[in-house]
């Protein structure tokens, strides 16, 4: 790469920097996160980033909340795929107490999680189409994202922030509801899907747009700390749910997209299709969905059902408990990691046996890539900062360690 | 660098053909691909004259119900109100007087019971606490409203009308209920 002085030699007509604000709330950031951008004409001479402006001290807060009152709380880190942290909580929170759940409480949380992958990945792509100015292709496949926030809803009873299962299961068994509109997803999803791979994929236009615009390597990924789609991009096949299976994820077979060089349309492509994956995921889990309990029997975190709750006085005493968070915990730390819908979601749990975590601790993706991301934009183009930017899917949400 | 596993597929082809390399292709498929949409139903619906329906265990508005002799249920346990991650419930708890039995199914009540509609997140978690039936979200939404204090929602606005036919149907989102069938 060419040292900043060249550049300048070259570029600039009067060797003169400017500042430019780039948020903090810029239609192009997608969320709250300013960027001090030096501007060399249109190339990103320095830019600094500033972090902080939802601070929202999760982890002080899930201090002194009883363990399944932090499950609402996980919902606000990466919003675009909320399940996938509330049920990596749950498993969390499983581990250290030890409870095992039956396989069709893996598989329920395997389709809820890779619904919410695809969710995920299908704002974050639609995006980066909007951001090389191809509107059209988002509004078709947002549609897809609220289908697939009505299977959510028919679930949970809610969209966005779900609060969706609970500590050793799920809160209710999926509703006949939630058969119908999931059956109707998977037979028209994929021809849908395959309309806007149809628009950009192979469109001149978006590649040119894309390839090439802020590469970055393996090993610099690796050395930040990437997971995730962002990591494979640059070439690494790390999936932590091959590496690390959980929740059952060893008894489906998937393939791991990984591009070539780390650039937008590695990015793109590979968030692509991990879509595809996941419905082959999907299927699999789906037509081999086992019977049995929707939770498991762990009567000092799963309440017990609400008539017995009305007539019995042990299972009123039960929920009074679980409720107000008195029941007995283990001493211990845990780490969990899941494949969140934007690199590895750790959580490191670290209790005391009270009745709130000790300390806590969120792995959140998107802080890392936020702090690459100068190092992605050095001397690139500002229009190519905005693509990238869109491209590493950094939500607001999970930076505000 | 050597592949972690036997899985990993490289997805992005970036040669391009003699066809993509022209331009007037993609865009013409493009343009196909959008005209076929033009005579598509719309997505969107003409909310507010349209509503959406909502799921039946939709979580939105709470609603304090009754039992079937119009006794408000709620005994002022304040489960939901420890349960409550967003701490967005206040209640003071009263002792039923004598002749009062007819508005109030336990010796407790609460004589008065707020719901900040701000801070709450709609989790359902005091739905869940509640070991009386008196609580419930609802299919209903919240609606906006032009001063903050007009969103502390008393009893006024959170227990169900004592008339049979404006009752709040919650049974489709009781488990106990439903599973049963
Ligand atoms: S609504 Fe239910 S949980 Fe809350 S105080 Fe009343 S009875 Fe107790
Ligand atoms: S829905 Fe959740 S936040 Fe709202 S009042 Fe109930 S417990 Fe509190």
């Amino acid at each position: 790469m060419s040292s900043t002085t060249d550049i300048i030699e070259i570029d600039s007509l009067d060797n003169e920097f400017q500042t430019l604000n780039l948020g903090p709330t810029h239609p192009a950031t997608h969320g709250i996160f300013q960027n001090i951008l030096t501007m060399n004409g249109e190339r990103i001479h320095h830019s600094e980033q500033t972090v902080g402006y939802i601070h929202r001290a999760f982890e002080k807060l899930a201090e002194r909340r009883p363990y399944n009152q932090i499950t609402p709380i996980t919902d606000r880190l990466n919003y675009c795929s909320s399940p996938i942290n509330n049920l990596g909580w749950h498993m969390t929170v499983e581990k250290l107490i030890g409870c095992k759940v039956s396989k069709r409480v893996d598989y329920m949380r395997v389709i809820i999680m890779e619904l919410a992958r695809i969710s995920d990945h299908l704002v974050c792509n639609a995006v980066i189409a909007v951001d090389c100015g191809a509107l059209t292709g988002f509004t078709y496949m947002f549609q897809w994202r609220e289908k697939i926030y009505d299977l959510f809803e028919a679930v949970c009873g809610a969209r966005l922030t779900t609060n969706i299962g609970r500590i050793g299961g799920f809160e209710r068994d999926f509703s006949e509801d939630f058969h119908k509109k999931l059956k109707a997803f998977l037979a028209e999803f994929p021809e849908k899907f395959q309309e806007f791979r149809d628009l950009t994929e192979r469109n001149r236009i978006f590649m040119d747009r894309t390839i090439n615009a802020c590469p970055f390597s393996a090993e610099r990924a690796m050395n930040y700390g990437f997971t995730g789609p962002n990591l494979r991009a640059c070439g690494v096949d790390y999936d932590v749910r091959v590496m690390n299976p959980y929740s059952s994820y060893e008894d489906f077979t998937f393939d791991i997209p990984v591009g070539t060089q780390g650039d937008t349309f590695d990015r793109f492509m590979v968030r692509q299709h991990e879509i595809l994956e996941s419905l082959k995921i999907i299927n699999q889990a789906y037509n081999n969905l086992p019977e049995g309990p929707y939770h498991a029997d762990v009567p000092d975190f799963y309440l017990p059902p609400k008539d017995e709750v009305y007539n019995n006085m042990e299972a009123l005493i039960y929920h009074f408990k679980i409720v107000m968070g008195e029941t007995k915990v283990p001493v211990g730390e845990v780490y969990h990691s899941v494949e969140g819908g934007n690199g590895e979601l750790g959580y490191y749990l670290v209790s005391d046996g009270g009745r709130t975590p000790y300390r806590l601790h969120f792995r959140r993706p998107c802080f890392i890539y936020y702090q690459a991301y100068p190092e992605m934009i050095k001397n690139c183009l500002l229009s190519d900062a905005v693509v990238t930017l869109s491209s590493l899917n950094v939500i607001a949400g999970e930076l505000d360690a | 660098m050597q592949p972690l596993t036997s899985r990993s597929k490289i997805v992005s082809d970036k040669e391009m053909t003699i066809k993509e390399k022209l331009y007037l292709p993609a865009i013409l498929g493009g343009m196909w691909i959008t005209l076929k949409h033009w005579f598509k139903k719309p997505a969107t619906l003409r909310y507010p004259e349209v509503e959406r329906e909502f799921a039946p265990v939709y979580r939105g508005q709470h609603v304090l119900k009754r039992d079937d002799q119009g006794r408000e249920n709620c005994t002022a346990c304040g489960l939901c109100a420890v349960a409550c991650p967003a701490e967005a419930i206040t209640m003071v708890a009263a002792e039923r007087k004598k002749g009062e039995e007819h508005l109030y199914k336990e010796e407790k009540y609460a004589a008065v019971y707020e719901i900040n509609m701000l801070r709450c997140i709609f989790c359902g978690l005091c739905e869940e606490a509640c070991p009386k039936e008196a609580i419930f979200l609802t299919d209903r939404i919240v609606h906006t409203e032009y001063e903050r204090e007009t969103f502390i929602y008393g009893k006024d606005k959170l227990v169900e009308p004592i008339e049979s036919s404006e009752r709040i149907d919650v049974t489709k989102r009781q488990k106990h209920l439903t599973e049963k069938q």
